[in-house]
């Protein structure tokens, strides 16, 4: 105990060295503590650096605002949206809508694409009919749907929506496929023997080692739901993040795109890390994650 | 020991019986690779039997067509006198591998069997805290697997296949992964939990000294294409004491003679790569 409270004072490396076993303990925890708050400091730095030499470089007049934007101009936006209101409405209410398509087009193409890629990768038949037209489909530049959809559905959600599954389904079928195909034949063969029939196998073995895989996709694809849901409103929308984009675009508003990308950022982190605490629970018997806790 | 009985007149006389099997592979450059060929064998009810043979000869390919997770091409494999179409609930598997799930902890592991065979919970999970009890991991149930040592997951590999009951139990090289003195404690708890069950047991190894220590007999088998060499039969009385057992002269009689038997089958094996 007393050594831990001595502790403050024998941070410098000279007092420290003589230290007893306990103490050493103590100091290495300590210095973990000191290099995190390090990182966390340069990380600041790095962000004070580039926004006020952006900020300082529109003041000198070496960048030019009309183009490039100006990040206390960029603030001023941020609040007078979120205060006034946007051009085309409260600014909650476009988030809600973005977050609303994105959400929706990222469940339904995460479901299919789980389903799919269970399905096919445990099916030999079907994976090699099928395997050929989901290569065609994963090679043309989906976005470009955006617009037939946009077409058929009109401009409401649904075709936001439809252009956020096929986005997202494809890149969670490859990975869900792949999980399916890369689980452990003797974890299967064990299986078998213990007497599992093949739905069993599929809930016991197949499922638990493609869920890494598919849980890696979801971290990528809900970035591209986003993609999705904005791209279409980007292309034709009464509302929406993306048709912010598109007008303050109209406008030559500089600040009110970087605005809008802002809001956007902190939608996808959230996202992020949402998944990752999903993530986090369902792996729980993974080695690497209980080493590090 | 009723199933094997009600099977047929005949049927009774062998658990598993091996008769002219062949099994081929063809290698990825096209060549067809003989693992097995003309391979006669079969086991008693009850019989303990050690396999050795060269490295990469054929015998977990053995052990696969008896479990009925490969068929042959040629040949029959006969469990309890049936033609192996399938796996058999009457087989239990120790892999070579490690094959415990790892996202279950071990009580999930050890009731898998009953699970799958349609058990409610509660009773696979009373039957695998006794099985639990027997392999000594009390107070290691809610473990992963990564949370254990070989030794333990090899041990939650033997409940899980023991709680099947097994009548025919094929053990792959269950125990090279361990140290001395675990190998002879699994070695002592193996012979204890099949004196209690006596399923006729198939017990693949590359130590012939442990063949020797658990086996009824040991049947040393060739260098590829795999076929039954010899079969020695091991008369030392049971119960045997693992430990001091190999120091006994007529230990050492059996060992050296299965040793030169198997030395020569190894550098044919060698001389052929
Ligand atoms: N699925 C497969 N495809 C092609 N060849 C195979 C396959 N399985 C096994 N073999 C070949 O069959 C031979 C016998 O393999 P097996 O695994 O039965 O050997 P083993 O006697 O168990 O060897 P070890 O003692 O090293 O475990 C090997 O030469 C191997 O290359
Ligand atoms: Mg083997």
């Amino acid at each position: 105990m007393a050594n831990v409270a001595t502790l403050p004072t024998a941070r410098a490396p000279d007092a420290r060295s003589p230290a007893p076993e306990p103490l050493r303990i103590e100091s290495l925890a300590d210095r973990q503590r000191r290099r995190r708050r390090l990182v966390l400091a340069l990380r600041l730095a790095v962000l004070v650096f580039l926004v006020g030499g952006w900020e300082l470089g529109v003041r000198a007049g070496a960048i030019d605002p009309f183009f490039f934007g100006q990040p206390s101009a960029i603030a001023d936006k941020l609040v007078d949206w979120s205060v006034n209101g946007t051009s085309i409405g409260p600014l909650w209410w476009q988030v809600g809508v973005t977050i609303y398509e994105a959400g929706a087009g990222f469940l339904i193409g995460a479901v299919l694409g789980v389903l799919c890629g269970i399905a096919l990768g445990r099916n030999a038949l079907l994976a090699d009919v099928f395997s050929i037209y989901i290569k065609v489909a994963n090679s043309i530049p989906r976005v470009v749907l955006g617009s037939i959809f946009i077409v058929a559905l009109g401009l409401g959600s649904p075709s936001k929506i439809a252009l956020a599954v096929v986005m997202v389904f494809f890149v969670v079928f490859a990975n869900a496929f792949q999980g399916v195909r890369e689980a452990d034949k003797n974890l299967i063969a064990n299986a078998r023997i213990l007497g599992a029939t093949r739905w069993q196998i599929t809930q016991a073995v197949v499922i638990p080692s493609a869920l890494s895989w598919i849980l890696a996709s979801l971290h990528v694809s809900f970035g591209f739901a986003l993609v999705g849901a904005i791209v279409g409103e980007f292309l034709g929308a009464r509302e929406g993040m993306g048709l912010l984009i598109a007008t303050a675009q109209g406008a030559f508003d500089a600040n009110g795109v970087f605005a809008a990308m802002i809001v956007i950022a902190v939608v996808a982190l959230l996202a992020e890390g949402l998944l990752t605490l999903l993530e986090n629970r369902l792996l729980s018997w993974r080695p690497e994650k209980s080493a590090g806790e | 020991m009723s199933a094997a009985l009600a099977s047929g007149p005949m049927a009774g006389d062998s658990a598993v019986a091996l008769d002219g099997v062949a099994r081929r592979f063809v290698t990825p450059a096209g060549d067809v690779l003989s693992a097995l060929e003309d391979f006669d064998l079969s086991i008693a009810p009850g019989e303990f039997c050690a396999i050795v043979g060269p490295t990469g000869c054929g015998k977990s390919t053995t052990l696969g067509l008896i479990a009925g997770l490969a068929r042959p091409q040629a040949g029959s494999v006969r469990v309890f006198g049936a033609p192996v179409s399938g796996v058999d609930r009457r087989v239990g598997f120790v892999f070579q591998q490690d094959a415990v799930f790892p996202w279950r902890d071990v009580l999930a592991n050890v009731s898998a069997g009953p699970r799958f065979r349609g058990v409610g919970r509660s009773r696979a999970e009373e039957e695998a805290r006794d099985w639990i009890d027997r392999v000594h991991l009390r107070g290691f149930e809610k473990s992963l697997p990564h949370q254990l040592s070989g030794g333990m997951r090899k041990r939650v590999a033997l409940a899980q296949t023991f709680i099947n009951k097994p009548e025919i139990l094929l053990m792959d090289e269950p125990f090279s992964a361990l140290d001395v003195q675990t190998r002879e404690l699994m070695q002592e708890e193996l012979l204890q939990l099949w004196s209690a069950n006596r399923a006729a047991v198939l017990f693949v190894t590359h130590d012939l000294d442990e063949a020797i220590l658990l086996a009824d007999r040991v049947a040393v088998l060739t260098s590829r294409p795999a076929r039954v060499k010899s079969v020695h039969a091991i008369d030392l009385p049971r119960p045997r004491a693992i430990a001091t057992l190999r120091y006994d002269p007529r230990f050492i009689e059996i060992a050296r003679l299965i040793a030169e038997d198997l030395r020569a089958e190894v550098l044919k094996a060698r001389a052929a790569h």
